[in-house]
């Protein structure tokens, strides 16, 4: 019996042995999702975007997970980082406990945590200026309107979603101040992400009481919104990654958020050795989010907006133009 | 005039928002009435919406999703019918697997067929029950009270909520003045009964939960190729156990049922419409205390206004000949 344990281990040991030679011989980096798969043709694509670029540019593979479940970030974070993975990237504000429990036991494993801000000496931190995309995409309805009223329409209530509407009107007000706004919350939970008949309900409430132009950030739930523009004759804007084509000629811009360059960049550094640990914002500056300017809406973006738009971009970006923030954005639950 | 106007939007809404539930409700009732308890409703309607977007956006016909959504939804329905008359397993925990199993197969599936992260591609408006005006709808919008009432509010519907609106007065014609509804009434107050007049309980049963499919497959491809434009993973978000709780409400009778669909879809309406409005005295009402209100009128009405509720007698218990 002693030696059949004796053989067992033996043959484990080599097997960790194995692992941990092909592990040291080229850099690995770990990819998390958030819940909604990997091509949701949203902010999990983006990700997966970002890391495949990184694949194609340096010819280092990348390993990937999809959860199913919460119950699954502490989990998977822990499998990866007791196989020493060199970069461990969890997408999604979802991750912070995860992430904040799971670093502190592996302190010599590096995580790159993105959406949430974590701060232990081997985490890094990046989080976007959603306000400064919205900033721009509401100046854009704003300069777009004939009713002059336009509607935002967010997701889950939650400081992070307030954050976009914040940046929306202060960008609509920036342009003109005769503008009435109507806005709208599918829900209070993870739920409404994924009610898109009841986003597409409150934007034909919000078409048929005035509004021409919405801005949905709410995740699937939005395409809700877009149907509703589609079939009203108004105009939409997407979020996260470039919804423009999904309808051509309703969908009037989608503001960016760049989480593919953020995956991409982490990756790279940590390749190249000058990842370091700390907070990163991206905002306009760091080119981290944008509006999307692409064949399906060139028609709708004038010559005239798009110099009003480069003009604020170019403030925001010189700190002449503040972006007002929500408290909370980036705290996870 | 505002008012009249915001009125009309709002049972506008209504309308399309209880299409789904009072289809749901029905099959609750119909399943219920014939003594079996189907908590499957919401996972039967999740199947139909993935199985007609998917029909649909494969084909480009509405028709095709209708068809594809009524089998999957009919399927389960024999499923659930299969555990529950010929397992006499329990009722409840066959309806909730079929709930849980859905939600994560039909996901699955549409990322192998479409490669969109568990969702459809957006339909074409082809492929969609789309928005039918009706005749003069648009001569009349002008004509002050009436012609908003027609235009807007019954006018700009899709195929299935004008559909929806003839099958209730149908279901309620076929439970009360047919012999097939007379049977199937008798088979979830005493089945036994039935059984020793020589009809058979096991095939009433079997009948009931294809209408439970049938009617489940319309309220799934409504969600996804009427009031919306594809399959989004959880799309039914609790519709089907909302149709349950209309049900009871409406005492598992058609027409109450209903009325209690439309007073959900109402409410929903509503809330939406509240949200960040300055109301007199009150001032703003908070987003989370708006979103609450459906599920507190709910509760308010189940537990304070319904009363005393009489549920089908074998209603969630299986028929065994040899007692």
């Amino acid at each position: 019996m002693k030696k059949l344990f004796g053989r067992f281990g033996a043959i484990v040991g080599l097997a960790f042995a194995g692992f941990a030679a092909v592990g040291a011989a080229d850099f690995k980096p770990v990819l998390l999702y958030d819940i909604g798969g990997k091509f949701d043709k949203s902010f999990n694509e983006a990700a997966y975007v970002g890391a495949h670029r990184f694949e194609e540019e340096t010819g280092n593979g990348f390993k990937d997970f999809e959860p199913n479940s919460e119950t699954q970030y502490e989990q998977a974070l822990k499998r990866f980082a007791r196989r020493k993975a060199d970069l461990i990237v969890a997408v999604g504000v979802g991750y912070s406990v995860a992430v904040r429990n799971v670093a502190a036991d592996f302190p010599n494993v590096k995580f790159t945590v993105i959406d949430a801000i974590i701060d232990l000496p081997n985490v890094q931190s990046i989080t976007f200026k959603e306000n400064e995309g919205s900033f721009l995409v509401g100046m854009i309805a704003a300069m777009k309107t004939e009713s002059r009223t336009i509607g935002f329409l967010g997701g889950m209530d939650i400081p992070l979603i307030r954050r976009f509407e914040r940046g929306y009107r202060q960008g609509a007000e920036y342009v003109r101040g005769d503008l009435t706004f109507i806005e709208n919350y599918v829900g209070t939970t993870p739920s409404a992400w994924n009610d898109p008949i009841k986003a597409a309900e409150m934007a034909r409430s919000q078409y048929a009481r005035g509004a021409d132009i919405i801005f949905s950030a709410a995740g699937p739930s939005g395409l809700g919104s877009i149907q509703a523009a589609k079939d009203t004759g108004n105009l939409a804007i997407g979020v996260d990654s470039n919804q423009n084509h999904v309808a051509p000629g309703v969908v009037l811009t989608s503001m960016l958020k760049r989480v593919d360059l953020a995956v991409y960049k982490a990756m790279k550094a940590a390749q190249d050795g000058h990842w370091s640990a700390g907070h990163n914002v991206m905002g306009l500056a760091e080119g981290g989010v944008d509006f999307a300017l692409d064949e399906h809406n060139a028609a709708l973006i004038t010559a005239e907006m798009k110099a009003k738009l480069d003009d604020a971009r170019a403030k925001i970006v010189a700190g002449e133009i503040v972006v007002g923030d929500v408290e909370g954005s980036n705290v996870g639950h | 005039m505002e008012f009249f106007t915001d009125l009309i939007l709002l049972l506008d809404s209504t309308l399309r928002t209880a299409t789904p539930l009072v289809l749901a409700g029905l099959a609750g009732l119909i399943a219920e009435r014939s003594g079996i308890v189907d908590i499957g409703l919401e996972g039967k309607m999740l199947a139909a919406a993935f199985a007609a977007a998917a029909a649909a956006a494969v084909t480009g016909s509405p028709w095709a999703g209708l068809g594809a959504g009524i089998g999957a939804s009919v399927a389960l329905a024999l499923l659930h019918g299969w555990v529950s008359i010929a397992q006499r397993g329990n009722q409840i925990v066959s309806g909730m697997a079929i709930n849980i199993a859905v939600a994560g197969l039909a996901p699955t599936l549409a990322n192998f067929w479409f490669r969109k992260g568990g969702q459809t591609p957006l339909l074409d408006d082809e492929a969609r029950f789309s928005a039918i005006t009706l005749p003069f709808a648009d001569a009349l919008a002008d004509v002050p009270l009436l012609g908003g009432l027609y235009s807007e509010l019954l006018s700009g519907h899709n195929l299935i909520t004008y559909l929806t609106a003839a099958i209730v007065p149908l279901v309620a014609w076929m439970l009360y003045k047919t012999r097939f509804g007379l049977r199937l009434r008798a088979v979830g107050e005493n089945p036994e009964a039935v059984d020793t007049a020589g009809i058979s309980v096991t095939l009433l049963r079997y009948q009931a939960m294809i209408i439970t499919g049938v009617l489940c497959g319309f309220a799934g491809t409504v969600l996804s190729t009427g009031l919306g434009g594809g399959f989004i993973r959880d799309m039914s978000a609790g519709k089907g156990y909302l149709a349950l709780a209309a049900m009871i409400f409406g005492r598992w009778k058609p027409v109450p049922t209903l009325l209690a669909c439309l007073l959900f879809g109402f409410v929903d309406a509503l809330q939406g419409r509240l949200q960040g409005v300055d109301l007199p005295l009150i001032g703003e009402i908070p987003v989370q205390f708006t979103i609450m209100l459906p599920y507190v009128l709910t509760v308010v009405i189940l537990a304070g206004f319904a009363g005393r509720m009489q549920a089908p007698k074998a209603s969630g218990i299986p028929y065994e000949k040899d007692h």
